[in-house]
């Protein structure tokens, strides 16, 4: 693989995107805007109404590029696969290893275990800073269950216990996330996970960087030659890509809810951003939605050293290395699944 | 003599010769990545492999993205370029973007298309050329008796290796820093696996 390349968001309603040579060119009513040498691109994400050439969709079909299409809002609606490649032994030890409720118990453990990790880092540092004993107080209890519901993961005799010690601490991490936010606390106030639609500010921000990371997810799955919608951790579902859900549970604290503190408490993101929708629905607008589409690329492209591969590896890459990770796992090279666990 | 998917690929002996495990990633695992290595060999290859025969001079014929295979080998795959003398005789020349391969790795390959043109075509090939398109030169090489045992060696360790079905581990040596696979085969990852997950332990209450 892979450098990280850049991800091209386009939200400009209208935007017309096709081929030349080399180079995509961007036009909006026949005025070109932009261009960029393909090569450049890892991945090109559609908002709504974004037409692109029959030879661009061809061209990222060949090169393995990603092409996802999201409606104007953010939801996924539709992703570009080209013919069926990877290994298919791979993907055999894959469903083999879902039957064996031994290979997906120890698999989704180290998931649990990784993203509780990831949990209690994001948790403790926020304590560390928060100013309010309160606050302090409330966050250092959550880490408490964070370090508990981790050394119980170890144990977790069947599937449904290490999913009652994850649901557990995840309502405990809810519950102290208005804790972390240290600016316009009043409007960004969190009270619990809310999707489809989200119905206050945080949740959509949530919902929406998560769908960004489930379709890198979904993308790391195919691009290894993964099953994305065989899981080991999330049930099986029709539609429902339980194995990129399963990645992304260790990579939801580092990439996407650390990023959503952020631009909150550096004021990046604020109140204004959101717009009401009858019902309750909030959405954000776009405005919005291009500042953390700016800063969610600039976090991906932040190194850190992989702790089992050893080597400095973007974060946006995290997702491709810890599938591949797993495929060797799936494939016998080594003898465990290791989450990402981002220290410090 | 061998089962259609016992045959070997011509290109799985370069890769086996310059490291069974980046054979077993490409052939086995299906992986393949795209670096600017092989962007440049593709860019080689999409030049000399549009399939036809024309004549050069001297009576010189030339064949461009010729399908070998040998039978009795059970080997098969795509000859870049192969040309015939005006006596007939087939002269293969295979095509590498860069000069960082192993030349052994290369030979090999070469020794194998020539294998596959003597049993097609029923006469000896005791030539044959690298082109480095790098460097524009061509490596005349000689395939000797030498060559011709390494390379049946190399048959049968590939085949083996490919029926197997397993990867080997990594060589975690010099060649890595010529493999565009290095990503995919994580020979850290592989290699120090114990000491790293003992580090990365995620029961661990830090």
């Amino acid at each position: 693989m892979k450098t990280i390349l850049n991800t091209l968001y386009v939200q400009t309603q209208g935007s017309y995107l096709r081929l030349d040579h080399e180079t995509l060119k961007l036009e909006v009513e026949k005025e070109l805007k932009f261009q960029i040498p393909l090569h450049h691109l890892g991945g090109i994400v559609a908002f709504g109404n974004v037409l692109l050439s029959p030879f661009l969709i061809h061209k990222c079909a060949e090169d393995g590029r990603n092409l996802i299409w999201l409606t104007e809002y953010g939801r996924y609606k539709a992703r570009l696969a080209g013919s069926t490649t990877g290994n298919v032994l791979l993907r055999r030890c894959q469903h083999q290893a879902v039957d064996s409720p031994e290979s997906t118990l120890a698999i989704a453990r180290y998931m649990v275990a990784g993203k509780l990790q990831n949990a209690r880092s994001i948790v403790m540092r926020a304590a560390r800073e928060a100013k309010d004993k309160t606050d302090k107080d409330i966050l250092s209890k959550t880490a408490q269950i964070h370090a508990e519901s981790i050394q119980n993961t170890e144990t977790a005799s069947d599937l449904d216990k290490l999913r009652g010690i994850e649901g557990y601490a995840a309502k405990a991490y809810f519950g102290s996330f208005t804790q972390m936010i240290r600016q316009n606390r009043i409007a960004f106030t969190f009270t619990e996970r809310t999707k489809n639609p989200p119905r206050d500010p945080i949740n959509a921000l949530l919902s929406f960087v998560y769908t960004l990371l489930t379709n890198e997810c979904i993308s790391a799955c195919e691009s290894i030659g993964l099953d994305p919608q065989m899981g080991f951790l999330h049930a099986l579902r029709p539609g429902k890509p339980s194995l990129a859900l399963d990645l992304m549970e260790e990579l939801r604290s580092p990439l996407a809810d650390r990023l959503v503190l952020t631009l909150i408490n550096r004021g990046q993101i604020k109140p204004e951003d959101f717009t009401e929708r009858p019902g309750g629905a909030i959405y954000l607008s776009e405005d919005g939605r291009k500042t953390i589409l700016a800063e969610y690329q600039k976090r991906k492209q932040e190194e850190i050293t992989h702790p089992i591969v050893g080597s400095k590896i973007p974060l946006g890459l995290i997702p491709h290395v810890q599938a591949r990770l797993l495929a060797r796992h799936l494939r016998g090279d080594v003898p465990s699944y290791q989450p990402f666990i981002l220290r410090g | 003599m061998f089962a259609a998917d016992e045959y070997v690929m011509l290109s799985a002996l370069q890769h086996f010769a310059f490291c069974p495990r980046q054979c077993a990633l490409i052939h086995i695992e299906q992986a393949w990545a795209e670096n600017i290595y092989t962007l440049r060999g593709l860019r080689v290859h999409e030049k000399v492999h549009q399939p036809g025969d024309e004549l050069i001079e001297e009576g010189i014929r030339i064949e461009r993205s010729l399908t070998l295979y040998s039978h009795q080998l059970g080997l098969k795959g795509i000859a870049d370029v192969v040309e015939f003398l005006p006596d007939g005789t087939p002269y293969p020349v295979e095509y590498k973007s860069g000069s960082k391969k192993s030349r052994l790795a290369d030979n090999i390959q070469l020794c194998a298309q020539a294998l596959c043109l003597e049993e097609m075509l029923d006469r000896p090939v005791l030539k044959g050329a690298i082109f480095h398109h790098q460097s524009r030169r061509r490596r005349k090489v000689l395939l000797d008796d030498r060559l011709r045992s390494l390379t049946l060696q190399t048959i049968e360790q590939t085949r083996s290796l490919l029926a197997l079905g397993k990867l080997p581990p990594p060589v975690k040596d010099k060649r890595c820093d010529d493999c565009s696979l290095i990503e995919t085969c994580m020979p850290h990852a592989v290699n120090y696996f114990t000491e790293s997950a003992h580090q990365n332990n995620p029961f661990l209450i830090k």
